[in-house]
């Protein structure tokens, strides 16, 4: 199982039935392919739409229907289609339940930065910004390092996506819990020590008695 | 009232060289391509774009940026059009990046008549700097001010006689809440049907509110 897999199936278990999830671009898209039998969870893309699944079948695809990402989909009985404002009154006004969002780094302070590597590469905020601050829960789900250097660090070295602390942090190494005290190591990936996690983390983490071992399938 | 409607190359005509611009589509899907290739055989110039984004270098807005049409863009999102990042960083094309829901709301309220709008967004952010922060029941909020342009080009899938429009799925985008918020508001349909083919309940845009349909391609 890749770092990418373990990433998405960990986040898969914070899914709950009837949900309204956004999968941010990239990693956390591979989120959907983890959904479980029978548990519903809408899926809502902030280009404006609600109710919508992988490609379809070759040939059949519509201009008019694309992911955020600008990937083509399918829209799935009961889906909902709207215009930009609507989207982000769904997002600002809390009525996602939960985003999971990649990030560049973290704090210790839980909050993330996304959208800007100064003098080097400026994407823009898309709609993070609106999604960090408006889903009831964030979830970041992202590699524990780039390059081998860690993207958990003491204090941001580049322009933050928001103010707000995130839910939960997900990687192929760890799950970290952003609380009042600090970041709580709360699991440690299969076959990964402490001690690992601890090496590849520039933040301080709050390291429990026992870290018990991530699932990564419902019982 | 029945209006005709205006061939693609006399709509360019309408947009002068340096005019504020609002252009429908998330990543080039509901924008107005005919209109957009037209400003591109004019050769437009120093025009201001108002939208998303600027989708990709031979698409929807990026075609405008590729042919040199364009002095600034204020978008969201410039991540899948590395044309934009090198002009950006030469100098020559000014970026202001808007969070997205904060762009929604800014046409909304330049649209709707509004001063503004308070925003979470952004608080504690670059997008904060030289902005009002105020407090209410302590939470605080950005104030965001209305955004209005010279003209919108805006894509719908049906315009009928009297312009009201409808759109398509995911095509839909900033197309209806910029139709309120431009002087000019030209419209290239998918399809012209008679009127009454769209019903009442079907309307998202009131033709009221559009200026010119462009035609069918002859």
């Amino acid at each position: 199982m890749d770092a990418k897999e373990i990433i998405a199936r960990r986040v898969a278990l914070e899914l709950r039935d009837g949900m309204l999830v956004n999968l941010g671009i990239g990693l956390p898209t591979l989120v959907a392919r983890f959904i479980p039998q029978g548990m519903s969870v809408a899926m809502q893309s902030e280009n404006g739409l609600i109710g919508f699944s992988a490609p379809p079948p070759d040939g059949m695809e519509n201009r008019d229907l694309i992911d955020a990402g600008g990937g083509l989909i399918m829209s799935l009985p009961g889906a909902a289609s709207f215009d930009s404002a609507t989207s982000f009154a769904l997002i600002r006004g809390g009525h996602v339940d939960m985003a999971v969002l990649g990030a560049l780094q973290i704090d210790a302070a839980g909050r993330l930065a996304s959208w800007m590597i100064p003098g080097k590469f400026t994407p823009g905020m898309g709609g993070a910004m609106d999604l960090v601050v408006g889903a009831k829960r964030v979830i970041v789900a992202m590699q524990h390092a780039a390059k081998s250097e860690p993207k958990i660090v003491e204090s941001l070295g580049l322009p933050p996506t928001s103010a707000r602390r995130v839910s939960l942090i997900v990687t192929e190494l760890a799950v970290i819990e952003p609380t009042n005290e600090g970041l709580a190591l709360r699991e440690r990936a299969p076959g990964v020590s402490v001690a690992d996690i601890v090496a590849s983390t520039s933040a301080r983490l709050i390291v429990p008695e026992v870290t018990p071992e991530m699932p990564l399938c419902r019982d | 009232m029945r209006k005709s409607a205006i061939t693609v190359e006399a709509a360019a005509q309408l947009v002068p060289d340096g005019a504020r611009v609002m252009i429908g589509g998330f990543l080039g899907v509901g924008s107005p391509d005919r209109l957009i290739d037209a400003l591109v055989a004019r050769g437009a110039r120093a025009l201001t774009i108002i939208g998303n984004d600027t989708a990709y270098p031979t698409v929807g807005v990026g075609r405008l940026i590729e042919a040199g049409c364009v002095a600034r863009v204020e978008v969201s999102h410039i991540g899948t059009n590395p044309t934009t990042q090198r002009l950006m960083s030469a100098g020559a094309i000014e970026v202001e990046l808007i969070p997205q829901g904060t762009l929604a709301e800014r046409i909304r309220a330049g649209g709707s008549g509004l001063g503004g709008v308070l925003t979470p967004t952004g608080v504690g952010t670059i997008v904060a700097q030289d902005k009002q922060v105020i407090e209410i029941d302590g939470a605080s909020f950005l104030i965001e001010k209305p955004l209005r342009a010279d003209f919108a080009l805006l894509r719908a899938h049906e315009a009928d006689y009297y312009r009201n429009l409808t759109y398509r799925l995911t095509a839909a985008n900033f197309n209806p809440v910029m139709a309120f918020a431009a002087d000019c508001v030209i419209v290239e349909p998918d399809e012209i049907v008679p009127v009454g083919v769209i019903p009442p309940d079907a309307v998202r845009t009131p033709g009221v509110l559009v200026s010119h349909i462009v035609g069918r391609a002859r």
